[in-house]
């Protein structure tokens, strides 16, 4: 063999050789395993599928506009995201532009990370009645997801009522109460600035099926709600019936958390004052019907609870016969996410999320695809902060890294998959385009004070990116 | 003491015009020129990570520095650490001391830093964020435990 060819052969077996990942949704569960995968598989090409124009998934679209300070993961995904190995596809839709097996034929391994985009809903009677809003289209209409920059929502009456006690419920509650003042020095949207800035609610109620002790916000939300000025948080004394006495027994979160509602609870009357706004938690009662008035929500009826179970952060709760009527023009339903079904392939657990063992998809008869991996909230359940996304990213990536690790490659990556695209027309928008749409952003944002002005519109987004 | 006098002096430094210190080769390190004790500002302690598969990651790191800063200016290899940039707002910069060393931290953690170690995996009475632990002269030595990150706080 002369030496030029076993170089050129060694060249092409080398590159061959490069193991092809597959990551669908740059969020942050995508980032954070993609993060492992290239600093611990060495070499590997690392190819980033993602829907949206966009990349970071809920940290530019589920992050507040009031925290910025969270979004800075941000900077080290973009750190990721130029090195060579690693490359953006934007504006490709698992099943639609693209099938699971698709990916799977040109991809040595392929990692779901799409997250859960849906809302759940209550089941219960007139759920469909206006002004009755999932709470995930709220977040995605002053975040500026291009799904949500419609919604209809009206803010014209007095109170409100949101259902669900998570720090979705929180935000929402938090953007509606904050001063205009300092919501517009955020990235909020321009046109969800200009309504909050008109809205008449005064009054907002935050309603728990169970009681203090399982709340699921956390305390640095809860610490955020508290301390917003002109606004007074009022909690109902019989709701802390035996409360206080549980807490020595609590381990520290949620010890400190509960502490934080008593001490808020003796706060508000030593507090006499005016105050422009009231928010208004309510423990032990679950929606059971609204109540609508010219198709438009009036008000909501709920079922007073009580609850059993010697675990006192896992009691469950049982129905009672007593009911109660809550007036209000406006609901916010925000009792959690669940993740859609991108390809027919995939199996769904009672939980919503991708059946798998380790971050290992498995079959709907519980063996492994094999090549085939879950992480973030499709794979683990809609629930935790981004700290927890990213410990399961790491194990999820461990594990890929792990079966990764003697592969000889033989797949082709992008270069083939980008063939079996359905439709042709649609552009793809690479990393470069993507940083154009972000320049963008910024300068449409630095006119109106803010830091960015975030695109919402898909067609604008791909016009910017192929400029 | 001595020792620490032959350290000042095998630093290199150069005194600029306008007064200030200026270390060679490092650009962050520009202090202000302290009329008492300007050597101080420039000292280094050592500081070990030991991470949770038992590795230690050994660093030297400037007095007035954070342990956050220490990990990104050494580019230390710890996953994710240090996401929010020093913001108080995530807990992936958590760390575990030993009682000694806990106790000589010169403030306790506030409520917003107890907040957020609330939500970290690992969590213990001697935990601190490491981008609130400012680095001093008697921390010289100091070993502190990167807990491991697993899913493990769901519930």
């Amino acid at each position: 063999m002369k030496p030029c060819f076993s170089i050129a052969l060694r060249r092409f077996c080398s590159q061959r050789t490069v193991p092809q990942v597959c990551v669908v949704g740059a969020g942050p569960a995508g980032f954070y395993a993609a993060m492992h995968l290239s600093k611990n598989l060495r070499p590997v090409k690392i190819d980033f599928i993602e829907k949206l124009p966009v990349p970071f998934g809920l940290i530019r679209y589920g992050v507040a506009p009031d925290h910025p300070e969270v979004k800075n993961c941000i900077n080290q995904f973009t750190k990721l995201a130029n090195q060579e190995n690693i490359s953006f596809y934007g504006n490709i839709t698992l099943g639609k532009d693209i099938s699971l097996d698709n990916l799977r034929q040109h991809y040595d391994a392929v990692l779901l990370t799409y997250g859960a985009e849906e809302d759940k809903t209550l089941g219960i009677p007139n759920e469909d009645a206006q002004n009755i809003i999932a709470a995930r289209n709220f977040v995605g209409w002053y975040n500026g997801h291009p799904r949500d920059k419609d919604l209809k929502v009206d803010l014209s009456g007095r109170t409100g009522t949101i259902i669900g006690q998570g720090n979705v419920a929180l935000d929402v509650a938090r953007i509606l109460m904050t001063p205009i003042d300092i919501l517009k020095k955020t990235d909020i949207t321009e046109f969800a600035l200009q309504a909050i800035s008109e809205s008449k609610i005064k009054e907002l109620y935050l309603i728990g099926r169970r009681g203090p002790l399982q709340v699921a916000f956390t305390i640095k939300e809860l610490r955020e709600q508290l301390k917003l000025p002109n606004c007074l948080t009022i909690w109902r004394k019989q709701d802390f019936e035996g409360v206080a006495e549980a807490v020595v027994n609590l381990q520290r979160p949620r010890k400190r958390l509960t502490e934080l509602m008593l001490k808020s609870m003796d706060n508000e009357c030593s507090q006499p004052g005016s105050y422009e706004k009231y928010f208004r938690p309510i423990f032990f009662r679950s929606p059971h019907k609204f109540l609508v008035h010219n198709d438009k929500v009036s008000g909501i009826e709920l079922t007073c609870n009580k609850l059993f179970g010697d675990n006192i952060e896992n009691q469950r709760c049982i129905t009672t016969e007593n009911k109660e009527t809550i007036d209000c023009g406006l609901v916010f339903r925000s009792i959690g996410y669940k993740s859609i079904k991108a390809d027919n392939g995939l199996s769904f657990g009672s939980s919503g999320s991708v059946v798998n063992e380790n971050g290992r998809v498995l079959d709907n008869k519980g063996r492994e695809f094999g090549q085939l991996y879950v992480a973030g909230w499709l794979g683990t359940g809609p629930v935790g902060v981004i700290i927890h996304t990213m410990g399961n990213a790491f194990q999820v990536a461990i594990n890929i890294c792990h079966d990764l690790k003697n592969c000889e490659s033989s797949k082709d990556g992008f270069k083939g998959l980008k063939n079996s695209l359905k439709n042709v027309n649609s552009p793809v928008v690479t990393w470069q385009g993507w940083e154009k749409i972000n320049r963008f952003e910024i300068e449409l944002g630095k006119k109106l004070g803010k830091p960015r002005e975030k695109l919402t519109c898909i067609s604008k987004m791909l016009e910017v990116a192929g400029e | 003491m001595f020792r620490h006098l032959l350290r000042t002096i095998a630093t290199s430094k150069v005194v600029s015009t306008n007064g200030k210190l200026l270390s060679l080769g490092n650009y962050r390190s520009i202090v202000p020129l302290s009329t008492t004790r300007p050597h101080l500002q420039e000292d280094k302690i050592k500081v070990t990570f030991v991470m949770p598969d038992g590795r230690s990651l050994e660093a030297d790191g400037k007095v007035g520095d954070t342990l956050l800063d220490v990990v990104v200016n050494n580019d230390l290899d710890i996953d994710g650490y240090g996401a929010c940039e020093g913001t108080v707002t995530c807990s992936t910069c958590h760390v575990v001391l030993k009682q000694e060393d806990y106790d000589k931290l010169p403030d306790d953690a506030c409520d917003e830093e107890r907040d957020m170690l609330d939500l970290a995996y690992g969590l213990t009475d001697t935990s601190r964020l490491g981008c609130q632990i400012t680095l001093t002269k008697d921390l010289d030595g100091l070993v502190v435990k990167v807990p491991a990150g697993t899913y493990d706080a769901r519930s």
